[in-house]
């Protein structure tokens, strides 16, 4: 592999390994509240996971462009303001254009400055790398949050409700119209836990396969060599 | 009786953990353990009446006066930051023990949810300062009936035989999801 092959390699690495390897909420659990309170719909699931990738791309920015004028002292008020600053910006613009959004978010808008995620892609990796791995970075575990909202939102909209996404002109109501009656445990708080609970173990699963596969060729590899 | 309404239902029916979903990275990160448990819910609980006591303070004479309400999360969230290094500075000298246990946890608790979450909560809900000390102290207390709850569990569970890939965070998520459908049951009483 030539050594330009290889740098572009690696900078798609800083990417993707946010969607699947360290999935922030599947792989990493941090994080979970917005997984959880925010995702009966699929609507709000998906805003969330939006917001919270704007703040922690935009974020990762500035702390990467401040890095070497902070002292490691004061790093972690610098982090904060920095966050409930972009998340100030966030719910001002959400409560301007989308006020409906905004109050189904409810408290949990403001929230996002505590995301434990926001706070630790900051303080490993944007406060010891340049802006473009910073932006990457953080894209890349934006991306695998709004994802796993997705998934879970998607996944308890339609057995707790018989649809997905509702309230908008994509909305799909054919489970419910065939007689389907939903089964209200999923979108309340307990049926969230539970499905997250199944969804970690389903991830663990799907990663301990994929290293398997990955040891098992490189054995082969090695047999081959010799 | 409102304020013992207010507080049954912050402690049972609104529990902040199972029906809020607020200070789950503690939740699940300490409740391994009780002992550590008891001592993170009762910090827990002192540190969330003492910062949205202090919260409703500067908001209701230092922010709404001057028309600031939209920095209320900038200054709510380094309020009850540095609440926390305090509490954290006195913990690392009097409980060394405790300070090891807490571990990764002690950088995330200064920055909780479930601490930011009631001063947010107090001024929406447009609280009187008695009502707010009494919501706080009923939150903090029904996070630690949560933790506590939780860690006698997972303690016991130690020791039963889980499918591989449920061991650890798998089978917590759904101890969880029983113990919500159980505090469920309190919504019917009121």
């Amino acid at each position: 592999m030539s050594v330009k092959e290889s740098h572009a390699h690696e900078l798609w690495h800083i990417f993707s390994k946010g969607i699947l390897e360290q999935n922030p909420i599947f792989i990493l659990a941090l994080s979970l509240c917005p997984a959880l309170a925010v995702t009966s719909t699929v609507v709000t699931g998906l805003t969330m996971g939006l917001t919270v990738t704007f703040v922690i791309t935009s974020n990762n920015c500035v702390i990467s462009l401040v890095r070497n004028y902070v002292n490691p002292k004061v790093r972690v008020p610098v982090y904060i303001t920095s966050i409930a600053t972009i998340v100030t910006v966030a719910q001002l613009v959400l409560q301007a254009y989308f006020p409906v959004l905004y109050k189904a978010l409810g408290i949990y808008l403001a929230l996002v400055v505590v995301f434990a995620i926001i706070l630790a892609r900051a303080e490993v990796f944007a406060s010891k790398n340049n802006l473009g791995r910073s932006f990457l970075d953080g894209f890349g575990m934006g991306c695998g949050f709004t994802f796993a909202m997705i998934v879970i939102s998607a996944i308890r909209e339609f057995i707790g409700a018989g649809t997905i996404l509702a309230g908008t002109p994509f909305e799909c109501t054919a489970l419910l119209d065939a007689g389907y009656a939903p089964m209200l445990m999923m979108i309340l708080p307990p049926g969230g836990f539970m499905l997250i609970g199944y969804l970690v173990a389903a991830t663990k699963t799907w990663n301990r396969r994929v290293e398997e596969k990955k040891k098992l060729a490189e054995l082969k590899g090695k047999g081959a060599e010799a | 009786m409102d304020y013992l309404a207010l507080f049954i239902s912050a402690v049972l029916i609104n529990n902040f953990v199972l029906t809020k979903f607020l200070g789950l990275c503690i939740f699940f990160g300490i409740s391994k353990n009780l002992s550590a448990s008891v001592g993170m819910g009762m910090a827990v609980t002192s540190v969330m009446t003492m910062t949205s006591i202090l919260a409703w303070l500067v908001y209701f004479f230092v922010l709404e006066p001057l028309g600031l309400q939209f920095l209320s999360t900038i200054v709510f969230v380094i309020l009850t930051a540095s609440f926390v290094q305090l509490l954290e500075l006195i913990i690392k000298k009097q409980a060394p023990t405790l300070y090891n246990m807490w571990g990764i946890y002690l950088l995330l608790i200064a920055t909780n949810c479930i601490v930011l979450a009631v001063p947010l909560l107090n001024v929406e809900n447009h609280y009187t300062f008695l009502q707010s000390i009494v919501f706080s102290i009923g939150s903090g207390l029904g996070f630690a009936l949560a933790i506590i709850l939780m860690a006698s569990i997972r303690e016991k569970l130690a020791y039963a035989d889980v499918p591989k890939p449920l061991q650890g965070l798998g089978v917590a998520f759904i101890v969880a999801g029983m113990l919500g459908l159980a505090f469920l049951g309190f919504s019917g009483m009121m």
